[in-house]
């Protein structure tokens, strides 16, 4: 293990740039460090300029996610030694797919209007009265969706996503998948609602399935994996809808939902 | 008498910072190995496109009366039909297997409050495909 790396990085002020140059610093290489080490160790003693956000440093917080070597990873859980060899250079980057605001920080608000629009909470029909007590769930029910809920919105499944990058308006992989999570949930009474959201080119219909936003994935949400099946599902609503006078009667919800 | 001046305040203009917006190069597909396989897999399926019209042109043939289906039938026996056949052989069973494992991850199967292994919804497809092929072949070469 060389005992030193060269970190590469984009910087971009808005104020004074029209686009991004490279800058190289060489930081030491410690076996516990992480990616976000070094940026820390840059801020800290090299030039207090660097731009970039991090919170919790144990991937939980879901906020510095950086292309690491071409590869969306979160900084804090990627070990600097995995690429420090003799003379070796690690590009970090802002997400790809992101409007860059400055140095290796990505405007997030595309994001979280289309997080919004899939309605991620629990939808009522009707709400029950406070004095029936909480919704209980079994743990098999729990399990239904518990996979998707692990979602920290890192939106690392975004930077890995090529539908993303060449359609701007697809909901994409997180938003589909946690809309599918308040699908499964056993209190909610929405995925009608969701549906009329989502059964659309710019939602389910987008996605080609490279899968690369599952591979991506640092809580194993599996994205790909939510986005499939919510398609088996919208196409068999459509057949349902077509066969029988219950799947009509979902339908009329759906547009009712849709016109809203 | 001096008129009071009002002062003319400059409209408030929130301060939105000059974003950097990279542009996907039409190459982006080049860059990854993993995006190279995704394109590679979608454009090999015109081979099975031509598999599809092959069958359809044979069903047309056959339709048109002996001469026809012989005619056609010659023409498959020609290295640029057998090459092309092959090559789309390859293709159609290279996407069976890769739809077929992908099927799994569409089909969350729960049995008694546990998601069924991937293998379970796997193996009924190979299975039907194993004898449905069998069956073809029968007719065929009986």
């Amino acid at each position: 293990m060389a005992d030193k790396i060269i970190l590469e990085i984009p910087r971009y002020s808005p104020e004074r740039d029209t686009q991004p140059h490279f800058e190289e610093f060489e930081v030491p290489v410690h076996k516990e460090w992480v990616v976000l080490d070094a940026l820390n160790y840059i801020k800290d003693r090299v030039d207090g300029s660097l731009t970039y956000r991090w919170s919790c440093r144990m991937g939980i917080c879901g906020s510095c996610g950086m292309m690491v070597d071409g590869e969306p990873k979160l900084s804090c859980a990627t070990f600097l030694s995995s690429y420090a060899r003799n003379g070796n250079k690690l590009r970090v980057e802002p997400l790809r797919y992101f409007p860059v605001i400055r140095d290796l920080v990505t405007e997030l608000s595309d994001f979280l209007v289309k997080l919004k629009a899939v309605k991620p909470w629990l939808i009522r029909q009707k709400e029950p009265p406070l004095e029936e007590g909480e919704f209980l769930q079994t743990p098999e029910q729990l399990e239904n969706y518990k996979q998707f809920s692990m979602c920290i919105n890192c939106t690392l499944c975004y930077a890995a996503c090529p539908v993303v990058g060449l359609d701007p308006v697809f909901v994409g992989p997180a938003a589909i998948a946690l809309a599918q999570r308040y699908n499964q949930d056993s209190r909610d009474q929405g995925t009608a609602e969701r549906m009329a959201v989502l059964a659309h080119p710019e939602g389910i219909w987008g996605c080609t399935f490279v899968g690369e936003c599952t591979r991506v994935c640092p809580k194993h949400v599996d994205p790909a994996g939510a986005i499939q099946q919510y398609k088996l599902k919208a196409a068999l609503d459509w057949v349902k809808s077509f066969v029988t006078p219950l799947g009509r009667k979902n339908k009329d919800v759906r547009h009712a939902a849709a016109n809203d | 008498m001096q008129q009071p001046t009002t002062k003319v305040l400059p409209l408030y203009q929130e301060f939105h910072p000059r974003w950097y917006r990279p542009r996907v190069s039409v190459y982006w597909w080049l860059g990854q190995w993993q995006y190279l396989k995704f394109i590679v897999r979608e454009i090999s399926s015109v081979f099975v496109a031509i598999f599809v019209v092959i069958t359809l042109l044979e069903l047309r043939a056959l339709r048109a009366g002996p001469e026809a289906y012989a005619r056609f039938q010659h023409w498959l026996q020609s290295p640029v039909a057998l090459v092309l056949n092959l090559v789309s052989l390859f293709f159609v069973i290279f996407h069976t297997i890769t739809w077929f494992n992908l099927a799994p991850r569409a089909m969350a199967v729960r049995w008694r409050g546990k998601r069924l292994p991937e293998i379970l919804i796997a193996a009924p497809n190979y299975a039907v495909w194993v004898v449905i092929s069998v069956g073809v072949a029968w007719l065929v070469l009986k």
